[in-house]
């Protein structure tokens, strides 16, 4: 793993003891909120409904069982005893008192960990694929790369005042798991003529103009990734728009000039930038990716394992949904579901964690990771392995076997928690994962995304079927999108199509029922994916069965 | 606060432990919706909020909609709107919040 270097360690204790500072300014009365709020935001505490809030930065998601168990600790010591991971594979913290927060952060800082960046018009966590380093599919580990352009862009001086808030993804394989074309830039390790080199897309985004990224270069050689990036951000910094801040992303200066003209802009000023740049960039790379090396496998006999495969059905059927292929063909990489039915999507309790935790440590090489899809992995584990990490799990409540399934749904906090929200969103996924329970295996692959608001923190554009909660004349009320896709399986990256008005939250199951007797029907066979159907048929079949009331209701 | 309706109550979040708290008659802050002032008009609770606004214990007043029924004991000032309606309970997904507190369990 990525381990602090001293000026790493001394840049947060500094972070943290200035954060002090401000907070027992802010409390003696010397600030006021306005002078407060942009510090406190850069800190990674925010005001929700009921409480303020923490985000905690967890960089392309990667956690040792130490910083597991200091999560757990603070949920115990100063929350509520749990945690909420989220989309942007970081971990909130929904009920800290202020007075704590500087001792929260100190307390973060003693096992490298922070909430700084989290905020403001600044590069934000860098996110990837929480299978990093350990897929099979993978041309390389992303995650060196990630590294480079944190540390690169933390506290440069051209990227804390850009227009909008900018926000990278990357992935080593094929198979995207990190959603890189509804980033800002999304990039894609590839293999090109024997070497390294980058897919670039740019200018995606969800949010109140969902975008699906555009290629920009099609292999970009590694040694000029950085160069390259300034170049895109320093043409999106002068022609972005800073008058409107719903018109500031880069999607929109994309979108306004063409990709071609944005192209033509970033080839030009890409030369200058890059004589200026010094080559230890690449230096630096060889050091960070000595930091991400594998781990040290263990030869393990897989006996165990197999025995187990033939003789316990549950087992089975948790390996065959939540245990996905290793690089080391003895080894295997574990989803730990956090969708527990009538669970909060990406909610963990401290026990949770320090199971999580403990398994990490005993079984895994120490390290855990937290995916996009609010779930947590074990990346790299021996097969052998895998009953006894199974019987642990299960104790602790997280052997759910539904990764991919309809009740494994990306949730955002809605108006249970966010302040923006216009409704709820997780009782609405609470409801679902019940609901379905039963008919989820027979209904296979499906991917149900949920926001509380137009910002679109849930990525209901990219679910195959998202919703969106709404207030409609002080009602909440719910918006259905059809044929969305985050890409990288079988289906491209696409943004879900509008099915006409939403639903109160009472027509909303009935309504799901529907939708999914449809599915059922018209699939070819039970291969065909609910996601395929859609491409295959188009979304006037389910529209139909949508607002199709059923007669004998 | 463009069309807001008359009664109103302020509203705002503390600043130590960020909870919902509302103004009470004699200007100061609680956490309970029933010991709250109600403003008849929305210029007598904007002057009111103008005052309060340079306050430091808490945090983003501002106005928010009420019905007052007289003939419900202990319920008598509700949120016109949802959202202050699960500001004034908590979340729904775990007993949290103020409904941990107030001894009632309200069903969604
Ligand atoms: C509760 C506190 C939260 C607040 C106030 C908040 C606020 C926002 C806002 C205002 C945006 C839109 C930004 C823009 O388009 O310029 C946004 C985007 C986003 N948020 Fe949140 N959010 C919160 C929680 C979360 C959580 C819990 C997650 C993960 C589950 C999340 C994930 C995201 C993602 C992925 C986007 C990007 C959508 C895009 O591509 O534009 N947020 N958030
Ligand atoms: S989508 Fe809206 S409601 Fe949900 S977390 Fe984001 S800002 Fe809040």
């Amino acid at each position: 793993m990525y381990a602090y270097s001293e000026f790493d360690r001394a840049f947060v204790r500094d972070r943290v003891e200035q954060f002090r500072e401000q907070l027992d300014r802010r409390l003696s009365g010397a600030l006021t909120e306005d002078e407060f709020k942009p510090l406190r935001l850069m800190n990674g505490v925010y005001l929700q409904l009921h409480a303020y809030m923490l985000r905690v930065a967890i960089p392309y998601g990667t956690l040792s069982s130490d910083q597991m168990r200091m999560l757990a600790y603070i949920a115990d010591r100063w929350d509520r005893g749990y945690g909420h991971f989220t989309t942007r594979q970081n971990i909130q913290f929904n009920w800290p008192r202020l007075i704590d927060t500087a001792d929260i952060l100190s307390a973060l800082a003693d096992v490298d960990m922070h909430a700084i960046q989290t905020s403001g018009n600044t590069i934000r966590n860098v996110t990837t694929d929480q299978f990093a380093g350990a897929a099979l599919d993978e041309i390389a580990d992303p995650r060196p790369y990630a590294e480079l352009i944190r540390q690169w862009s933390t506290d440069h001086p051209e990227f804390q005042f850009l227009p909008r808030k900018f926000k990278i993804a990357i992935t080593g394989s094929a198979d995207d798991r990190a959603v890189i074309r509804a980033h800002d830039i999304g990039l894609q390790l590839i293999d090109h003529q024997g070497k390294h080199a980058f897919r670039v897309f740019v200018g995606g985004g969800l949010g109140r103009t969902p975008v699906i990224g555009q290629e920009l270069h099609p292999a970009l050689p590694e040694g000029d990734l950085l160069p390259y990036l300034e170049a895109i951000l320093s043409v999106y910094n002068m022609a972005g728009r800073r008058d409107n801040k719903y018109k500031a992303r880069i999607k929109i200066t994309v979108a306004a000039m063409g990709v071609e003209a944005f192209r033509t802009k970033v080839e030009s000023v890409f030369p200058s930038i890059k004589a200026g740049f010094n080559n230890q960039v690449m230096t630096m790379l060889d050091g960070l990716r000595h930091q991400f090396s594998p781990p040290e496998y263990d030869e393990k006999s897989r006996e165990p394992y197999l025995e187990l495969l033939d003789t316990d059905i549950d087992f089975k059927i948790w390996i065959e949904r939540n245990v996905s292929p290793h690089k080391h063909p003895s080894y295997a990489s574990v989803s730990i579901s956090l969708k527990g039915h009538g669970e909060t999507p990406g909610d963990a309790t401290s026990e949770q964690m320090r199971a999580m935790a403990d398994v990490a440590q005993t079984f895994g090489h120490d390290e855990l990771r937290v995916s996009h899809e609010q779930n947590v992995v074990l990346p790299h584990v021996a097969q052998g392995d895998l009953p006894e990490i199974f019987r642990r799990l299960q104790k602790a409540k997280l052997a759910v076997a539904n990764i991919g399934l309809l009740s494994d749904i990306i949730a955002c906090p809605g108006m249970d928690y966010c302040a923006l929200a216009t409704a709820r969103s997780i009782p609405v996924a609470q409801e679902i994962a019940l609901r379905y329970a039963s008919r989820e295996a027979e209904i296979g692959f499906m991917k149900i995304k949920i926001s509380g608001c137009i910002n679109a923190c849930g990525h209901h554009h990219v679910g195959h079927i998202g919703i969106l909660g709404l207030d409609k004349a002080g009602v909440e009320n719910y918006q259905i999108t059809l044929g969305g896709s985050a890409g990288g399986g079988a289906v491209d990256a696409a943004i879900g199509v509008k099915m006409g008005r939403g639903f109160s939250a009472e027509e909303l199951m009935p309504a799901l029922d529907r939708l999914i007797d449809a599915y059922l029907l018209l699939r070819a066979d039970v291969t065909e994916t609910f996601a395929e159907l859609v491409v295959r048929m188009g979304t006037q079949p389910f529209k139909e069965a949508l607002f199709v009331v059923d007669k004998r209701d | 606060m463009a069309g807001l309706k008359a009664p109103v109550v302020i509203t705002a979040n503390d600043l130590l432990s960020g909870e919902v708290v509302y103004l009470s008659p004699l200007h100061t802050w609680l956490p309970t919706l029933v010991t709250s002032q109600v403003y008849q008009t929305a210029e007598q609770a904007e002057a009111v909020l103008a005052q309060v606004a340079i306050e430091s214990e808490v945090i983003g007043p501002y106005l928010m909609e009420v019905a007052v029924l007289n003939d419900v004991p202990g319920a008598s000032i509700v949120p016109k709107h949802y959202r202050e309606e699960f500001r004034r309970r908590g979340p729904s997904n775990y007993f949290h919040g103020k409904q941990e507190h107030s001894g009632n369990k309200v069903v969604s």
